[in-house]
């Protein structure tokens, strides 16, 4: 299958983060949470970012997603500077540009599978491009389940459906947060797999934020974050390889 | 527990205010009229202590023929133990301010008899002398503006006089110290104009010291037989006694009247605390099965969310209860401004009323979180371990919508069934309305669905958040439903006594239209009866065509005593328009007469009868029924001709002159007159639109005094929608962080809340309009036996208004709660558990 079109080619940059930082706090109770990041998100690649607890890995998400604001250095989605942005068109930069997959609370409760994925557009006042819909709920899995409600559903299908409304709008980016913390692991491994295959077959971009090296190994690079810097990043991995790279930070992490 | 209890109510301030505050307000209402009532009465009563304080004696007259005469006085004033006496006679005395308006409102202007600086002491001028001379009293001269030098124009009984102020005296007078008017005459004067010349209607006696009142009395009765026929002495303290019991009593109504709007306000209230308690257990669901997992009890779980209730109920009834004091304060000058006649004094605030605020506030508060108290204690402790979160529970609707369509069912039969009783309707109609109430509110989370889904239409224009708020509104019904029904009984019953009191109005508004033909009407503002001579003066003004007096004569008519209403017959036809079943107004002349059909279904008469008629004077007759028609507000009973009636009823007295005018009703001819009648300040002329709106303004003025009531309740009802949109925010904190991640701005989310709470208030208020026509229909019932021709009235104008509020009352509930939930950080809403 060949990319669309309006997708830019695999060299362009669909995220870029330059001497980030994010400071929390003053004085005693200063915390550094990212210090001075730099880092490319590749169009049409599904990169992952790992690190253990408290490494600035969810931050660094934030941040580049527009959900929270930098404390200094810049981060831009195409070619949005986030930081220049007020409230209102950072909004409209995550309604029309960016993709979002939470670990939870991805669902309206009230709306069926169909009125959440199309939820963005919906809010947008856009209508749905009904071919890319279909092929989009094709993909994930749910044509048989699009009038039904999410207590309907179960997990691995909610987060199906998720996948499905980041997908729909056609997003410049996909940021993926913990997409399988809740899930077992047949369910998270069939969510990764749709992450991976939205990247490959439709060349979309995908961010995804992960403490798991299966979750990982899915991923076309994955960048290793620890204190708040990019310590690492490994092309193609395996989840045996990032294992082995995390065993080598949290040694690092006791010695030093 | 107990400190566990105090915790929580410490960590929820911000979630249980709006609690305390409903809750207060119904409070501060009870604890307001209380103090009201309390400093109104206290004030009155010390007014009517000082005024007997000199009293130790008091003789009044028994019969209007035999007044007491000059000789009694003197006689009395002999007695050993009588150290003074005082004579004193009276009588309404209407007076005109600088502008020519009646002062006061025609029943509290009083005239009577100068007896002396002791009771009147002059402040300023000299005691009036002669027939042309006057004092007035210090408070009505501060507000009219007339001092001494002044001529005051006033009447009696009709004829304008004009009178010189000689002075102005201050007084204890009970009547005065409630904003009443007193002018006094001298005596021979005062006798002349209220009574007959040389005698009196009261005499106060002053007991010298060591004297007993009982002693006094004794000796006094043993002399009024020979003086005064009927005439009685009440001894000082009696007088005293039975005036606190007079104002006690009139007191307790206005007590009662206020009081059932407050504990309409405080169940309103009762809602918004149940609503409160049972989302703080459902909250807390995990926190009280950890207190069970480690051994507290079922009971002591119940205890600890009854001990919340009960501080919520302590400091909202202690707040309630300072607000209240401020709120006595606020009604008495509000009452004032409007022009209501009240005494100064300071704000009687009693250890009851604190108490009974207390009482009121933890009472209303504990009952309200009985329940939800009851299903904390049932959480089973493994609730602790599970994460899932509290599901809404949908057990248990079955069992509440049947209960409810039975209320529902039987409240309605027994409104319609009281709406067509004779008797005892109303007390069937009030339980019935009772159970009605109750039976939707068991039911509105059924209605919320199909009502809600009705409302989409009108939502869709709105998108994603419109759809979002009609979606959330109906996700808790049972919440939705206490919140709507809050303020569905504010809307019932103003709906209620808005359509009854509108369809009245424009009965007997078009009733006045279609039977009175003349162009105007002539009272005395005080509803007394003109005096003959009006009459006349009427019938020889300018312009007037035709004019009639309608007067009220007492007869035995068929071995009863009738009132009959004597009118002048060659001129009625063509002031008056009944309906006549039998005969016209054609057969009122000498001794054929009309009666109403009410009066002739009850006294069993037909017409072409003829009956045996007795009049004052002794004089018999007979008198046929020449028609029979139907009777209204205008005029009713039997009505007959004035030239027979009135040469046998000396006492017979103009109740009003119908006028027919030349080319009908004009400045000109009301001008004309006005002058015919010396611009006396008493009298009323009023043409047909000045009629209905008199009519108009007292129902409005009704009306509004009850809005003004059940405002209470409303409000009480916007804290409820504040509350309960709160609690939708802070649950739904992840699914408006998630919201506002994929897009939906600040503004939108503002939307959708605001969007949310209209649709809650457009329910309740629907729910309100709909009940309210409903009851308002079926009084109508009630009614109609005594206003045959009662339709209902829709006042649409007024329903929109009500809409109108209920929508102002969604936008406003939502302020707070729209602010919040816009201002939510996305992060920490995505980010939390």
């Amino acid at each position: 299958m060949t990319t669309t079109t309006a997708h830019p080619t695999a060299t362009a940059t669909a995220a870029r983060a330059v001497d980030l930082s994010k400071v929390y706090g003053d004085g005693e109770t200063r915390v550094v949470a990212l210090d001075a990041v730099s880092v490319e998100f590749r169009a049409g690649e599904f990169t992952a970012i790992m690190g253990p607890s408290g490494s600035g890995k969810s931050t660094l998400m934030h941040c580049m997603a527009g959900l929270d604001t930098v404390s200094s250095g810049s981060a831009r989605i195409g070619d949005t500077e986030l930081s220049a942005l007020k409230d209102k068109q950072l909004t409209k930069l995550r309604r029309d540009k960016i993709g979002f997959v939470f670990q939870a609370f991805n669902l309206l409760p009230t709306l069926t599978a169909a009125e959440n994925i199309t939820l963005p557009m919906d809010i947008a006042g856009r209508k749905a491009d009904k071919q890319w819909l279909d092929r989009v709920v094709d993909t994930v899995g749910l044509s048989e389940r699009l009038s039904h409600r999410p207590s309907q559903l179960s997990g691995g299908q909610q987060q199906r459906v998720a996948v499905a409304r980041a997908l729909a709008s056609r997003p410049e980016i996909i940021f993926a947060d913990e997409p399988t913390g809740n899930l077992d692991s047949r369910s998270g491994a069939e969510i990764l797999g749709f992450l991976r295959n939205s990247v490959k077959e439709l060349g979309q971009t995908v961010v995804m934020v992960t403490h798991d090296p299966v979750a990982a190994s899915y991923a076309d690079r994955v960048v290793f974050l620890a204190d708040g810097r990019i310590v690492d990043e490994l092309h193609g991995p395996t989840a045996d390889t990032v294992l082995e790279r995390m065993k080598r930070f949290d040694a690092k992490g006791r010695t030093s | 527990m107990f400190r566990t209890a105090l915790r929580n109510v410490l960590a929820h301030k911000a979630r249980l205010m709006m609690t305390v505050l409903a809750v207060m307000l119904g409070v501060s209402f009870v604890s307001g009229t209380l103090v009201f009532t309390d400093t109104i009465g206290s004030a009155l009563r010390k007014a009517s202590a000082r005024s007997y304080s000199d009293v130790a004696v008091a003789v009044t007259y028994g019969d209007v023929d035999h007044p007491l005469p000059q000789r009694l006085v003197d006689e009395i004033g002999r007695l050993p133990g009588a150290e003074s006496t005082t004579a004193t006679v009276s009588g309404f005395t209407a007076i005109a301010d600088k502008e020519g308006r009646l002062v006061g409102d025609g029943w509290s202007t009083r005239g009577g008899n100068y007896t002396g600086t002791g009771r009147y002491p002059m402040l300023e001028g000299r005691a009036p002398h002669g027939s042309s001379e006057v004092a007035l009293d210090s408070r009505t001269a501060e507000r009219t503006g007339y001092t001494v030098g002044d001529t005051l124009r006033m009447s009696i009984d009709g004829p304008v006089m004009r009178q010189k102020v000689t002075g102005v005296f201050s007084t204890d007078d009970g009547n005065v110290a409630a904003g009443g008017s007193l002018v006094l005459f001298e005596t021979a004067t005062a006798q002349k104009l209220f009574g007959k010349p040389g005698s009196y209607e009261e005499i106060d006696v002053k007991a010298a010291p060591g004297t007993a009142q009982a002693t006094l009395k004794a000796g006094i009765e043993k002399l009024l037989p020979r003086y005064a026929k009927d005439a009685s002495a009440t001894t000082g303290q009696n007088l005293a006694d039975e005036e606190a019991r007079r104002i006690a009593s009139d007191l307790s109504s206005f007590n009662t009247a206020l009081l059932s709007f407050a504990g309409i306000a405080l169940f309103v209230g009762i809602f918004i605390i149940a609503n409160t308690f049972t989302m703080l257990v459902a909250q807390r669901t995990k926190e009280l099965a950890l207190l069970r997992a480690v051994g507290a009890s079922r009971r002591q779980v119940t205890r600890s969310v009854l001990v919340e209730a009960l501080v919520v109920g302590v400091v909202a009834g202690a707040t309630g209860f300072l607000l209240g004091i401020g709120i006595a304060a606020v009604m008495r000058a509000v009452l004032a401004s409007a022009g209501a006649l009240l005494p100064d004094g300071a704000l009687a605030v009693q250890p009851g009323t604190a108490g009974a605020a207390l009482a009121v506030g933890v009472g209303v508060t504990v009952l309200a979180a009985w329940l939800p108290a009851r299903r904390a204690a049932k959480i089973p402790p493994v609730a602790a371990m599970s994460s899932v979160h509290a599901p809404a529970t949908v057990k248990g609707l079955l069992l509440r919508n049947t209960l409810g369509a039975l209320l529902s069912a039987a409240g309605a039969v027994l409104v319609v069934a009281g709406s067509g009783m004779k008797d005892n309707g109303n007390m069937v109609l009030g339980g019935g309305a009772g159970l009605l109430l109750i039976g939707v509110f068991v039911l509105t989370p059924l209605l919320s669905r199909p009502v809600v889904a009705a409302a989409a239409p009108l939502l869709r224009p709105f998108g994603v958040t419109g759809n979002l708020a009609r979606q959330n509104s109906v996700r808790n019904p049972r919440r939705t439903a206490a919140t709507a029904s809050a303020l569905m009984i504010g809307l019932t019953l103003i709906t209620a006594l808005t359509v009854v009191a509108i369809s009245v109005k424009t009965t007997v508004d078009e009733l006045a239209a279609a039977h009175l033909k003349a162009d105007y009407q002539i009272t005395m503002a005080t509803g007394q009866n003109l005096s003959p001579e009006v009459a006349e003066k009427v019938a020889g003004a300018d312009g007037v065509s035709d004019s009639s007096a309608v007067r009220d004569a007492h007869t035995e008519l068929d071995g009863e005593d009738e009132w009959v209403t004597g009118v002048d017959a060659p001129q009625i036809g063509r002031l008056l328009a009944l309906d006549f079943s039998h005969g016209s107004l054609a057969a009122v002349h000498g001794e054929s007469m009309v009666v109403d059909s009410d009066t002739a279904e009850r006294r069993g008469w037909h017409a072409g009868q003829s009956l045996p008629v007795r009049y004052d004077d002794g004089t018999k007759g007979r008198l046929t029924i020449g028609g029979v028609f139907e009777g209204g507000d205008l005029i009713n009973g039997v009505i007959m001709d004035n030239a027979t009636v009135t040469p046998h009823t000396p006492k017979a007295g103009d109740m009003r002159i119908l006028v027919k005018t030349a080319g009908g009703a004009s400045e000109a001819h009301q001008d004309s007159l006005v002058k015919a009648l010396g611009e006396n300040p008493v009298i009323k002329i009023q043409d047909k639109a000045a009629i209905s709106r008199e009519l108009s303004s007292t129902i409005d003025l009704m009306l509004n005094i009850l809005y003004g009531l059940l405002a209470m309740a409303v409000l009480v009802a916007v804290l409820g929608v504040i509350n309960t949109l709160a609690m939708s925010v802070f649950e739904r904190k992840h699914e408006i962080g998630m919201l506002r991640a994929i897009g939906l701005d600040r503004a939108a989310v503002k939307r959708m809340i605001r969007l949310e709470s209209l649709v809650i208030s457009f329910f309740g208020a629907v729910l309100g309009l709909g009940l309210g026509v409903f009851l308002a229909w079926a009084v109508g019932g009630l009614i109609r036996p005594d206003l045959p021709s009662y339709a209902m009235v829709l006042p649409w104008d007024r329903i929109g208004v009500f809409l109108a509020i209920a929508a102002l009352v969604g936008v406003l509930a939502a302020l707070w709660p729209a602010r919040r939930a816009a201002r939510l950080n996305v992060l920490e809403a995505i980010k939390a558990e």
